[in-house]
């Protein structure tokens, strides 16, 4: 019995990292190059709600995937030219955008469905296997060598830092902070996808329920860096996990206070008590060319 | 000139918002003329229309505030709806367990744990900030998660009625109750929930008003946001000003504990809050941080939820969540206000 219950949390803990991870991956990309994201909430949300739709309409989860990944990159543009294109406070632009993506999908669902923000039933056969799990594990690595190991990983890393440097030798400042923040939306919405047509079976009003914001705390509490990001995910899903199977197991305890363990650590972790977390230099400063 | 101008950028950026706003009304099957109608005609009727709008107002002129006042020494709070959450959940704390009070000791008693609560709440992110330099951004982010898993535990733990359904607390000592505007002046019917909150946010204008420009810590205030060196330079210990920044704002932010406990639920329950504080960043934007023009864009912000729910009934497609995207989108126009400012400075060149 003990041992089912250890084996059960430690399956939970990787399903509920999953979509924390892939979020935080994205939001690794786009704040080394420099922007900040705080619009992974509302990223995860455009891509849980587009990926339900167009499967329930399709039948087939990997075009709704697709679409997801699409309507992710879609909202992200937004961000992109706002913060990039008109130099707008990055973090006041993340907020609209999440206010957004609170709204659009209830007022499609009312328009579509008749509902006030969840969409239909999809049949259990149509919904995507555990796939992105193993997408959101085996990115870790592959996010690690192109970070570290190709010229674009490098260039990232340059404009996030030292933007004029970048711009003096030749590199675009532009056109990698638009990567960034476009990757920050695919894989924000294969994170959401994996909500609305994995774990569940339908999209319900703000399913994400601040994984958006939890991803961003992942991403500061593993400083930046994907491995460190990865197991910041995995503790706070084991958080999460934890939280889930003791509902009421213990009376004297509320679950809420295992579900605010992550956001206090991401506090002290950032006042330096457990090592110093140093964001990209650049972070959140609009590169204006001299 | 300087107001014209002042003027016209928030102009514009509605403008544009609503524009966007016509399109996708359009595409999703309504006549956007006509849902703009009864959006805007539900919120102006007198009396309900209007009382209505004043209701919605109030939160937004705290939270608009309370962001403001952050702007204006260079800080991001966006941590409004923790700030307000906390407020909320000790306002009636206080007005529980004193519920046996008179109304003299009980109401400045629990408006006080509204404001000292919010403001206290607020202090830490400026602490951490002033002491660490860590960005009181993601430190408001997390504690507005906090706020409300703490809120609701000792909710759930101690001030739940038994049998509840909902998360809520028992309600607050009918002493501590505020009077509603149809009570107290007469031709405003009784039956809104307009009360002396809304009054007490126009004082909250006026007042941060003479404390932003017209006291020594406002000054040093503004100082440091407009350049934190020169400030410390001049002799200003910007570390203190950050602290002072963000539990003016905190405090200011608490106050919405004043209207929605104090004067319209009399109690407090999860959720309440319908992301006041992130409307606040909105309204302090619109407002170009300053409280008149926090005091104009809460206005309308109220007068768009009130006519939301008209549109919600009345309209065969769209529903109030219309309001959430007209207001990201002024959000959005405002932030990239180069938008506008690059379009007239090429039409004033060419002319």
């Amino acid at each position: 019995m003990e041992d089912i219950l250890k084996l059960s949390i430690l399956y939970a803990t990787v399903r509920m990292a999953t979509p924390l991870l892939l979020a935080a991956l994205g939001g690794l990309f786009s704040e080394r190059s420099g922007v900040i994201n705080i619009a992974l909430e509302g990223l995860m949300l455009a891509g849980a709600f587009t990926s339900a739709v167009v499967t329930y309409y399709a039948g087939n989860p990997w075009i709704g995937l697709l679409a997801g990944i699409g309507a992710g990159i879609f909202i992200s543009i937004i961000h992109a030219v706002a913060c990039i294109q008109f130099d707008s406070d990055q973090v006041v632009t993340g907020t609209a955008i999440n206010i957004l993506m609170f709204g659009i999908p209830t007022l499609l669902s009312g328009a579509l469905f008749g509902t006030t923000g969840s969409t239909p039933q999809i049949p259990r056969a149509d919904l995507l296997p555990n796939a992105p799990v193993v997408i959101a594990f085996l990115l870790v690595p592959f996010v690690w060598y192109v970070l570290y190991r190709t010229p674009f990983g490098l260039r990232l890393r340059a404009v996030g830092e030292n933007p004029e440097a970048a711009d003096t030798a030749g590199v675009s400042v532009s056109r990698l902070r638009y990567s960034g923040v476009l990757l920050s939306g695919a894989l924000a919405a294969i994170g959401g996808a994996y909500l609305s047509i994995g774990q569940s079976s339908l999209f319900t009003r703000n399913m994400t329920a601040g994984r958006g914001f939890i991803a961003l705390a992942a991403l500061i509490f593993g400083k930046w860096r994907p491995v460190q990001t990865m197991l910041a995910c995995l503790l706070f899903g084991f958080a999460e996990a934890v939280a889930i199977q003791m509902q009421g197991v213990i009376p004297h305890v509320r679950v809420e206070y295992i579900q605010i363990i992550p956001y206090v650590l991401t506090m002290i972790v950032l006042a330096g008590f457990i090592g110093v977390s140093r964001a990209p230099r650049a972070l959140g400063r609009p590169y204006v060319k001299e | 000139m300087k107001l014209i101008r002042e003027l016209l950028f928030p102009t514009l950026a509605i403008l544009a918002a609503f524009v966007v706003g016509a399109i996708v009304i359009a595409a999703i099957g309504d006549d956007p003329i006509e849902t703009y109608r009864l959006l805007i005609g539900s919120a102006i009727s007198w009396p309900d229309g209007i009382g209505y709008t004043l209701f919605y107002a109030t939160p937004l002129i705290f939270t608009g505030l309370a962001v403001a006042v952050g702007f204006r020494c260079g800080l991001l709070n966006i941590g409004a709806e923790g700030q307000l959450t906390i407020a909320a959940f000790a306002t009636a704390w206080a007005g529980i367990s004193f519920a046996h009070s008179p109304a003299w000791i009980l109401i400045p008693l629990t408006c006080l744990a509204a404001i000292l609560s919010g403001a206290a709440w607020a202090s830490v992110p400026g602490v951490l900030k002033a002491r660490f330099g860590s960005h009181e951004v993601i430190n408001t982010i997390m504690m507005n998660f906090i706020a409300v898993g703490v809120a609701s535990a000792l909710t759930q733990t101690y001030f739940k009625e038994p049998g509840d359904a909902i998360l809520e607390t028992g309600p607050i000592g009918s002493s501590a109750h505020i009077p509603r505007l149809g009570q107290i002046i007469p031709g405003i019917p009784a039956r809104l929930p307009l009360n002396v909150g809304f009054l007490l946010a126009i004082v909250a204008c006026a007042l941060l008003y003479v404390f932003l420009w017209r006291t020594k810590w406002g000054y040093e205030i503004r100082a440091t946001g407009a350049n934190p060196s020169a400030a410390e330079y001049g002799g200003i210990s910007v570390k203190k000003q950050i602290v002072l920044a963000m539990a003016v704002s905190g405090g200011l932010a608490g106050m919405v504990a004043i209207n929605e406990v104090l004067g319209y639920r009399y109690r407090y329950y999860q959720g309440f809050s319908p992301q006041y504080g992130f409307t606040g960043i909105a309204v302090a934007l619109l407002g170009r941080n300053h409280p008149v023009g926090v005091l104009l864009a809460a206005l309308f912000f109220g007068a768009l939820t009130r006519g939301g729910l008209f549109v919600d009934i009345f309209t065969e497609k769209v529903s109030k969540d219309l309001v959430l995207i007209l207001q990201a989108l002024v959000i959005l126009f405002v932030a990239a206000e180069a938008l506008f400012r690059r379009r007239i400075g090429r039409t004033q060149i060419q002319g």
